[in-house]
């Protein structure tokens, strides 16, 4: 039998009257990417929310026992203020150098480069709150990936944001779920890419609309249901979004 | 009482360097306004020691306890940080406890005088004060991370609403100790004002929280010695020495 790391049964989450999640169930088992996809509004965000046990909700979730988690928000927002290197940001979770310096090259920083910006000494010395949207993504995955975490929950960056230029975040997550053997759940808006990388995929629109491999549940009656109509737009130029 | 200065110095200080220590993850926390607002509850309880003839360090601590145990319960339960609650909350126990407090105290209690601390209290503080430094220290980067991202410090386990207890706890109990020397009405400035100015001239965080221990130390000590000297009340003068750090520190980020 396949390892089942999170079993979530019946899962309801409401604010005040409105119900944004209904009967939600599924399973995510070791080594599969599980993609999650839906409109905006759908209640993915939400998902990892009460996953993570930051809300109420009703029903059960179940994780193995000692899992350890990544977890890669969508945004953050730190003030540039902040008196926090980035290397003092690492050190919250794990004092090792060696460690931190591991992560950073894994998602793509080097030891040295022609872009000062890309070089993992001069990252690790400036201040968090002033690094680009994409560094910071960049630094997000690193931080969640320290600790060699069983489960990496990852929820879209806002779309546009390319990591570095001959990187996307996606390439980036793929090559990690060759090398880490990663767990990944992953909250998507393009299909493109959850049929380039998920394993199986839940479409969400507040209650779960379908689940299974992406090839056989993206089909275009479920799509419709999803999203609503003009499904098209989404599969041709998945910018859209 | 004390008429030790040199023992004064050393109350006034280490009682600023866990106020200046706290206050750090006040100011980010952007709970500043709230630490104010707490040391104002310690009035009526001081009040009420006063009349049962108990310490009011006692007094402050346990009214301090109990709106601790409040804040930390609206944190919890609110997304949005209910401030206008606290605001009414804490003006109204400053209303009743300027009411109940017998008028020759009240000055006292309103802008304290180190000069009445007696030995027990003043070694009390100074053994607290040692604790809540270590304490702290153990919980800064759970505290840190929770100030970043709750998020971020869920997903690796850490218990933030029992992290926020033990910091709301402190924070109680250093104002408690800081109500005898600065006041009621200024302990929320010994909190706040060296943090403040450690945040104008840190770029790293191991220098913040050295920045806004010093000056939490060097604002109590050349407070209580100016105070002492010229026979000033010691709250006064302490919370202006602060200021004038603070202005430093904000024409130096200025200039820099």
């Amino acid at each position: 039998m396949e390892d089942i790391l999170l079993k979530v049964t019946n899962l309801k989450v409401k604010y005040g009257q409105n119900s944004i999640l209904n009967n939600v169930s599924f399973d995510v088992k070791e080594d599969e990417t599980l993609a999650i996809i839906g409109p905006n509004g759908a209640g993915k965000t939400v998902l990892f929310r009460a996953l993570l046990g930051l809300i109420p909700y009703e029903g059960k979730i179940e994780w193995k026992a000692g899992l350890k988690i990544g977890y890669v928000p969508q945004k953050l927002f730190i003030e540039p203020d902040l008196p926090l290197t980035t290397q003092e940001f690492f050190n919250l979770k794990e004092k090792n150098k060696k460690e931190v310096e591991n992560v950073l090259l894994l998602v793509g920083f080097k030891k040295d480069s022609t872009d000062k910006n890309h070089i993992i000494n001069q990252i690790l010395k400036r201040k968090i709150g002033v690094l680009s949207g994409g560094e910071l993504q960049r630094v997000l995955i690193a931080w969640a990936l320290l600790g060699h975490p069983d489960i990496l929950l990852f929820d879209e960056p806002t779309t546009g944001i390319d990591i570095s230029t001959e990187e996307t975040i996606y390439g980036l997550l793929h090559k990690l779920q060759e090398k880490e053997k990663l767990t990944i759940m992953l909250i998507s808006h393009e299909l493109q890419v959850v049929y380039n990388y998920a394993t199986n995929v839940i479409c969400l629109n507040k209650e779960k609309v379908c689940i299974g491999p992406p090839r056989e549940v993206l089909d275009k009656e479920s799509l419709a249901k999803i999203f609503g109509g003009h499904v098209g737009i989404y599969l041709h130029d998945h910018h859209e979004l | 009482m004390i008429d030790n200065l040199l023992i004064l110095l050393l109350v006034g200080g280490f009682v600023g360097a866990a106020a200046g220590y706290l206050g750090s993850f006040m100011v980010l926390k952007r709970m500043s306004l709230v630490g104010d607002a707490l040391s104002h509850v310690a009035l009526p309880g001081m009040a009420i020691a006063i009349a049962l003839q108990k310490s009011p360090i006692l007094g402050a601590f346990i009214a301090l306890t109990i709106a601790i145990v409040g804040i930390w319960f609206l944190e919890k339960k609110s997304t949005l940080y209910p401030e206008t609650l606290v605001g009414i909350f804490f003006t109204t126990s400053l209303a009743l406890g300027v009411l109940i407090t017998p008028e020759p105290d009240l000055l006292e209690a309103l802008f304290g005088n180190i000069e009445k601390i007696t030995m027990i209290e003043g070694l009390l503080a100074i053994f607290l004060s040692v604790i809540m430094i270590i304490t702290i220290k153990k919980i800064s980067n759970k505290l840190i991370l929770g100030i970043i991202s709750e998020e971020l410090a869920k997903s690796t386990g850490i218990n933030i609403s029992k992290i926020n207890f033990i910091y709301l706890f402190l924070v109680g109990l250093v104002v408690a100790l800081g109500v005898k020397f600065v006041g009621t009405l200024l302990m929320g400035a010994l909190v706040i004002i060296p943090a403040a100015s450690a945040k104008n001239i840190s770029k790293t965080i191991t220098n913040y929280y050295f920045f806004s221990i010093l000056f939490g130390i060097t604002s109590a000590v050349i407070g209580v010695l100016i105070a002492s000297f010229y026979h000033f009340s010691s709250g006064p003068i302490v919370v202006l020495t602060s200021i004038f750090f603070f202005i430093i520190t904000f024409l130096t980020k200025k200039l820099l």
